[in-house]
């Protein structure tokens, strides 16, 4: 059995207090507690402080590029669906550049888990307006405040079909890991969207802030999370400011599983010469 | 010159054109003929002009030919768009459904008025007009329906006796009547024996082929004219062989899911055309610096920008050498022709694993949508390749994290690289410069040291020659090519060599890495003609800055869209060696 130390790698360099720390110790746990063995596991990142998770993460890692994490997951899983495929990124990664690739990750259905750290700022660059920055928010690149309305990440989802919605909060490690768990048992893709604080570009969306506002619908018992218009009232509800698994539907088939025709063993483990009888019937096409 | 036989057929797109081409092709490659043939086509499903082009050879060409001696026009905008090819014997057969139709009068064209739509309806419906074409032209060519009946019972027999019958009752009605109005015949070139290893195939499908067996089993791809038809032989034969395809949202994914694939252990590819591989860039970039094996096919089109999407052009040159930002090993293969879509396509695979980088294969759409015959397609004659994959057992032996995936050690600048899913042989692909596990690092010394192994992975390519040559040894006139223009050219050099011209024949497969070795031919020539579809001469200018010899070049460049006719090259061809031969006088 794996243990922590396995799924460690490099040691992170991001600023002291980031809220990626604990995601990363989150998706850390959560491998260990899956009975996850590090070399069947795979975490694929886009660019920007986020994105460095591949590195830090054990296992294998792919640090794509900016923005590209999903393309490269969904192959990834494709290829060989026997690992478990992790994409990681921030909310300007996977909501900015990104957000293609998201809804249509989201449709496809590809089993994977998608982490998003979304500080709703960008970090990296050194503190502009990011997708999810919220409108009035002064930064360097909206010095009046910004005007644009924010991505929503959660509705997206839920609207485009995901089967698994979470939010997670970098102040609750034991709930993200949960949260993570969760998303990588689900069969299918997974969003699990982390409020994770900037310390030091964003001082309006803070722990403290957080902590002040977040409702957690884990704790409710009457929430009804399998409610497609209810998960949404209640993101439109909180202003977006709940943790927990949010939305969950296990009736969609994952891509490798709606495809009638898809290969049963893994593509990765196949022998790629085909038989002078086969080549033949492809061949005889054409005469 | 060839001794060959032009036919075509030309109507509104939506009426059955290709079709009636197809079957006409298919049944004279049956018949055992070489047959090369050119699609005319618009960016539309429905009107406008479009036609079809057969030439009938006994022997392999790569062209379809400039000579026309037969025309079926179903409108009266073929007649006037295609008139002007009929040669001296010619026929021109146009529909007396046509309103006022109209043929210019040319001596030498027999022109027949035949009523291809009523004949049709006679034998049971007007949209078999093409059928009672096909029988106008067997007689013509002294051919009889039942020469055709086998691509018409694959081609309706799945729709029932009767369909087929009603199509062979159309053909013979076409057939009647022109043996009963008229006396002109056409000869067919010598006819050849039939050979079972010979297909009738483009080079698009023969593209999808070289990469199912060369062991490709996972395709992302976003449908873009010309290269959609690359897709749909993996589509359908993916299933058998344990493969699958991801239809990419667009091409910055489908190259991302091929970097993906390739990074699982699955060869993986992607075909594009211009405007998708514009969107590739960063990402070759990527294959680049992560050491991850790619294989993007390009079939090129006019452009730029949305260009002409249906039509041919060979101008992504400089796009498919320098674009990416950065410097990154790379290989781009020029396939010359259909048979090598599939050879380069298969060696790609090869290539890509042996040295961990992006392989391009640059074809076009005049021989990726065209359909002809090829002499042998064999998949034995290539043997799967995978490079450096550390096995299970080796990385076994390692310490615990020992393996170094990026070794800048490695005397060829090439390092194994393992799969997910083996134990002990983690490393992280990445985008950033990175040390020799996968880290990211800015420290001079090593970066630089990561940018001479990768750039060593190249610098002793031997893989092949990237280059053929035919002629005497000190030609005086050098004729260069890539790519589809190849076949075009060879026929020209042949003609000048028949006419005792002291000419070579230079056509290159590859390039990049830069087959230096042609160096030698160019320094020999008085005088180097490279013909090239595109405005800039991308490929003189290639040649150029790799071999110099500045003074001696000439170009025949053709950016309409169509492709080169024989005639263009061989008037340019002709012209530089009539110049050459005024040098000698004065």
């Amino acid at each position: 059995m794996a243990t922590l130390v396995d799924f460690r790698a490099e040691k992170p360099n991001w600023c002291p207090g980031c809220g990626d720390f604990t995601v990363l110790a989150a998706l850390q746990k959560a491998a260990v507690n899956l009975g996850l063995e590090p070399e069947n596991m795979v975490t694929v990142s886009g660019v920007g402080c986020s994105g460095k998770i591949s590195q830090y993460m054990g296992g294998y890692g792919f640090h794509s590029l900016h923005g590209r994490s999903l393309p490269v997951a969904t192959a990834v899983k494709t290829a060989n669906k026997d690992l478990t495929v992790v994409a990681a990124g921030g909310d300007g990664d996977g909501y900015g550049i990104g957000m293609g690739h998201f809804l249509h990750a989201v449709r496809r259905n590809v089993d994977i888990t998608y982490i998003v750290m979304d500080n709703h700022i960008y970090g990296l660059t050194t503190g502009q307006t990011s997708p999810t920055t919220d409108k009035g928010m002064k930064t360097k690149t909206s010095p009046t405040g910004a005007t644009e309305e924010p991505v929503h990440p959660l509705q997206m989802a839920i609207m485009a079909g995901a089967g698994f919605v979470a939010q997670g909060f970098s102040g609750n490690l034991k709930q993200l890991t949960e949260l993570i768990e969760k998303g990588m048992q689900h069969k299918g893709f997974s969003l699990i969207n982390v409020y994770s604080p900037c310390v030091t570009f964003n001082k309006v969306n803070t722990y403290d802030f957080y902590k002040e506002h977040l409702v957690n619908v884990d704790e409710d018992a009457s929430y009804d999370r399998t409610d497609r218009f209810a998960a949404i009232k209640k993101i439109e509800e909180t202003n977006e400011n709940l943790v927990g698994v949010i939305y969950e539907n296990t009736d969609r088939l994952a891509f490798h599983e709606a495809i009638s025709t898809f290969p049963e063993v893994p593509i990765a483990k196949n022998d790629l010469q085909i038989s002078r009888e086969d080549w033949n019937k492809v061949a005889a096409q054409f005469k | 010159m060839i001794k060959d036989l032009g036919w075509k057929v030309g109507g509104a797109q939506g009426e059955g054109i290709d079709s009636t081409g197809e079957i006409i092709a298919l049944s004279l490659f049956r018949l055992g003929y070489y047959v090369s043939t050119y699609r005319h086509f618009m960016s539309l499903i429905k009107g406008g002009h479009t036609n079809y082009k057969v030439r009938v050879t006994s022997e392999l060409t790569n062209h379809h030919g400039d000579a026309l001696h037969m025309m079926f026009a179903f409108d009266q905008e073929s007649i006037n768009h295609n008139f002007h090819e009929l040669v001296n014997g010619s026929i021109l057969v146009y529909d007396t459904a046509i309103k006022n139709a109209e043929a210019p009068e040319k001596d030498g064209v027999n022109v027949c008025a035949i009523p291809l739509t009523d004949l049709a309806k006679e034998a049971g419906s007007p949209i078999m007009k093409n059928m009672v074409s096909v029988g106008v032209t067997a007689a013509a060519i002294g051919l009889t329906p039942d020469d055709f009946r086998s691509v018409v019972v694959d081609r309706f027999g799945s729709k029932g006796d009767e369909i087929v019958e009603s199509n062979m009752a159309a053909m013979r009605k076409g057939y009647d009547y022109y043996n009963e109005n008229f006396n002109h015949r056409l000869e067919l070139p010598d006819r050849p024996e039939v050979k079972e290893e010979r297909l009738f195939i483009s080079g698009n499908e023969a593209t999808s082929l070289g990469a199912l067996a060369a062991g490709c089993r996972l395709l992302a791809q976003y449908p873009i004219t010309p290269a959609t038809e690359v897709m749909y032989q993996l589509i359908k034969q993916f299933p058998k062989m344990g493969g699958a395809f991801i239809q990419a949202e667009d091409e910055i994914a489908a190259v991302m899911m091929a970097i993906g694939g390739n990074y699982a252990g699955v060869r993986t590819m992607t075909a594009t055309s211009g405007p998708g591989f514009s969107l590739m860039m960063e990402a070759l970039g990527l294959s680049g610096i992560s050491e991850t094996p790619l294989v993007i096919i390009d079939v090129q089109r006019a452009g730029p920008s949305t260009g002409l999407p249906t039509k041919t052009e060979q101008s992504d040159v400089f796009a498919i050498l320098y674009g990416s930002h950065g410097e990154i090993p790379r290989i781009v293969l020029t396939p010359r022709n259909v048979e090598e879509c599939f050879y380069y396509t298969m060696e790609a695979f090869n290539l890509a694993e042996k040295y961990q980088c992006p392989v391009i294969v640059a074809t076009d759409l005049y021989m990726g949508m065209n359909k002809q015959t090829v002499s042998s397609i064999d998949f034995d004659k290539f043997s799967i390749n995978r490079g450096k994959l550390i096995s299970d057992e080796e990385l076994a032996e390692l310490e615990k994290g020992a393996f170094k995936r990026f070794d800048v050690s490695v005397e060829d600048g090439i390092s194994y690289r393992s799969i997910p899913g083996q134990k002990n042989g983690r490393f992280v692909a990445m985008g950033n410069e990175s040390d020799e596990v996968g880290v990211e690092m800015e420290e001079p010394v090593l970066r630089t040291l990561q940018m001479d192994k990768r750039a060593r992975k190249l610098a002793n390519f031997n893989d092949n020659a990237g280059f053929d040559y035919a002629g005497a040894a000190n030609a005086e006139l050098l004729l260069v090519d890539f790519g589809s223009t190849g076949g075009l050219q060879y026929e020209v050099f042949k003609a000048l060599e028949a006419e005792g011209v002291s000419v070579g024949h230079l056509t290159i497969s590859r390039i990049a890495p830069f087959p230096m070795e042609l160096a030698g031919y160019l320094k020999a020539a008085k005088k180097i003609l490279v013909s090239e579809l595109n405005s800039t001469a991308m490929l003189a200018t290639l040649l150029k800055q790799q071999v110099g010899e500045h003074a001696k070049y000439e170009s025949c460049l053709k950016y309409s869209g169509d492709p080169f006719l024989f005639e263009e090259v061989y008037a340019k061809a002709k012209e530089v060696a009539d110049s050459l031969k005024k040098e000698v006088t004065l």
